[in-house]
């Protein structure tokens, strides 16, 4: 740790931002740390898909000449990496999959062209499981992301690139997309700051769909104040996405005064499950109390259709994504198998392109829409879903925030679900409902059980990651997780 | 909740899947013991409650209908596999394969 250029890959986004305006370091000295440390670390950590030395190091430059002009915003001269479901012009973008093998996108992301428009610095593109669809990163086509906490264990996903990237110093910040915790539980696992906005906060423009009534694009940063300048880079309207909101984007960083003194904080018991570690029992147990020990009022509420969510998750997002998916047909982009007929070419095609995740959940959601079975399966699903969003209607009727740990569980080993779809599906059944309903949740370190992070989520109000975020920083700063450094 | 192999092979043939052998029971198998999961919302009535297909208040997002710069000819084609006279190419869906398309 007394290697200086070590030291400055554990900057955050608003230390890095003053020391580079004052000139204390360069972009370029920065940018060149966390390519040291991703050079050090990718042979046994694999975080990226693609690494950007070149493009980086361009940037880097650039950014030292918009610093010297006096041009500099938040994002000038930040070191980032990109999930690989994040179209980039200038890298290749994959998603994971064989069906995407060097992809090239004519256009970039919204997220990524506000980045880019600002200086921000490309690492990488990150590893995820194929599609996002996962819960580990272990459905990726191109290999396995370790947690940097622990090598035998998975980072979690599906944005486990981005996760263990930031856990690991590789990137200063990341993005991810969260469509039933993908943000908020690598997060979780690889102890770091995952922050889910409201359905709509962010453009999705360019990410590329899985599920679209639930994806949505969030940060990966060391502190709660890192998320919040972050999610100030990238939320906003845009007009590419019809789903983006009007609502103005306001300074997050001025909500996190410190100060929770009278907020009400709700616990729903119904996140009490079995199987829940005791472990992580114990940690969100503690943080609530320091939570009250802050003058905040922790109140029980009530969200009794949480135990509904998952089921409604996996007929929902399966069937959007059986209808995303269908673009992947050899004919525009992508891989393309040769057959003697147009129906055995798309049939190859998806076959050989697609892995056994994502056909199973392109089965599950083909199934859940064909005749006979879409009122049984779909609509009754869409119906439930109004259940789980009316339960958080009316919890924060009464409280500010609601909290909960982020997931059942610590890290689990690698392979130790890959056979077992349905056990992999539940190190998501805390963070599902949030996407049902639509409301943005933050993730953060609340402790740690056997020497891996433990994390909390606070939930909040649609459109109001503001108080959501004053909570979690509230809680940081009272808490010593931040300063943790994984052994790696 | 059971599955057989035919409603496997009729999903596929939907999703233009070509699966194995050992996928086809591996598919039957695991879609079950899913579908079997899902089933648990079964127990709740639904009757009066109207779906919520997306969660943001927007209806009907409309643009003004006026031209703006787009991908070119060339930068939508450059990803394809087979082009030609700028157009994406392929084998005709009519003839050969009553099924196709």
């Amino acid at each position: 740790m007394s290697d200086p250029t070590h030291e400055l890959t554990w900057l955050g986004a608003a230390e890095a931002r003053g020391q580079l305006d004052r000139r204390q370091i360069s972009a370029v000295e920065l940018t060149e740390a966390h390519l040291a440390r991703v050079e050090a670390l990718e042979p046994e950590l694999f975080c990226h898909l693609h690494v950007m030395t070149e493009v980086a190091r361009a940037q880097a430059v650039a950014a030292d000449a918009r610093i010297a002009a006096g041009d500099a915003v938040a994002m000038t001269g930040i070191p980032v990496s990109l999930k690989d479901v994040l179209c980039t012009t200038d890298a290749p973008t994959t998603a994971a999959s064989r069906i995407l093998e060097g992809y090239r996108s004519p256009y970039d992301a919204t997220v990524v062209a506000r980045l880019r428009e600002q200086g921000a610095v490309f690492i990488g593109k990150a590893n995820t499981d194929e599609f996002a669809m996962g819960s580990s990163t272990e459905n990726s086509a191109y290999g396995v992301t370790r947690n940097p906490w622990d090598t035998s264990r998975v980072p979690g996903g599906s944005s486990g690139g981005p996760a263990a990237a930031v856990a690991a110093g590789e990137a200063m910040l990341s993005l991810g997309s969260d469509t039933g915790g993908s943000i908020r539980q690598p997060a979780g696992f690889c102890g770091v700051v995952g922050l889910k906005p409201t359905y709509g906060r962010v453009s999705r423009y360019g990410l590329i769909a899985f599920a679209s009534s639930l994806d949505q694009i969030g940060p990966f940063t060391r502190s709660v104040e890192d998320a919040a300048i972050a999610l100030e880079a990238i939320a906003g309207h845009d007009p590419a996405d019809a789903t983006s909101s009007l609502s103005p984007v306001p300074s997050y960083r001025d909500a996190l005064t410190g100060d929770i003194r009278g907020m009400r904080i709700g616990v729903a018991r119904e996140y009490l499950v079995d199987g829940m570690e005791a472990d992580v029992e114990r940690s969100f147990g503690e943080a609530v109390d320091v939570l009250r020990g802050l003058g905040a009022e922790v109140v029980e509420v009530s969200l009794p259709h949480t135990g509904y969510a998952m089921a409604t998750y996996y007929i929902t997002a399966p069937a959007e994504c059986s209808a995303n998916l269908a673009r992947f047909d050899g004919v525009r982009f992508g891989l393309s198998v040769e057959a003697p007929n147009l129906r055995e070419m798309y049939r190859q095609t998806r076959s050989q392109g697609f892995g056994a995740e994502v056909k199973r959940r392109i089965m599950l959601g083909t199934y859940a829409l064909s005749s006979g079975y879409y009122d049984a399966y779909y609509v009754k699903a869409q119906k439930v879903r109004t259940l789980i969003k009316r339960d958080f209607d009316e919890a924060f009727a009464t409280v500010d925030a609601i909290v909960a740990p982020t997931s059942p569980t610590v890290a689990f080993p690698l392979s130790a679900r890959t056979d077992d779809p349905v056990q992999m599906y539940l190190a998501d059944v805390f963070t599902i409902p949030a996407n049902m309903a639509g409301i943005p949740g933050v993730a953060i370190p609340c402790g740690f059980g056997g020497g891996l992070p433990i994390s909390m989520q606070v939930l909040g109000r649609a459109f109001d990651e503001a108080t959501m975020l004053k909570v979690a920083d509230a809680y940081e700063r009272a808490t010593p997780w931040k300063t943790m450094r994984p052994p790696i | 909740m059971s599955l057989t192999l035919e409603d496997v092979d009729h999903v596929a043939a939907l999703a233009r899947l070509a699966l194995t052998d050992d996928e086809r029971e591996r598919m039957r198998d695991q879609l079950a013991s899913i579908l079997e999961q899902i089933a648990a919302i079964d127990e709740l009535d639904t009757e009066a409650i109207a779906p919520t297909a997306q969660v943001n208040q927007l209806v009907n997002v409309m643009r003004d209908d006026v031209s703006r710069p787009s991908l070119s000819q060339a930068e939508a084609l450059a990803n394809a596999a087979r082009v030609r006279d700028g157009f994406f190419e392929v084998d005709s869906p009519l003839g050969g394969d009553p099924e196709a398309g």
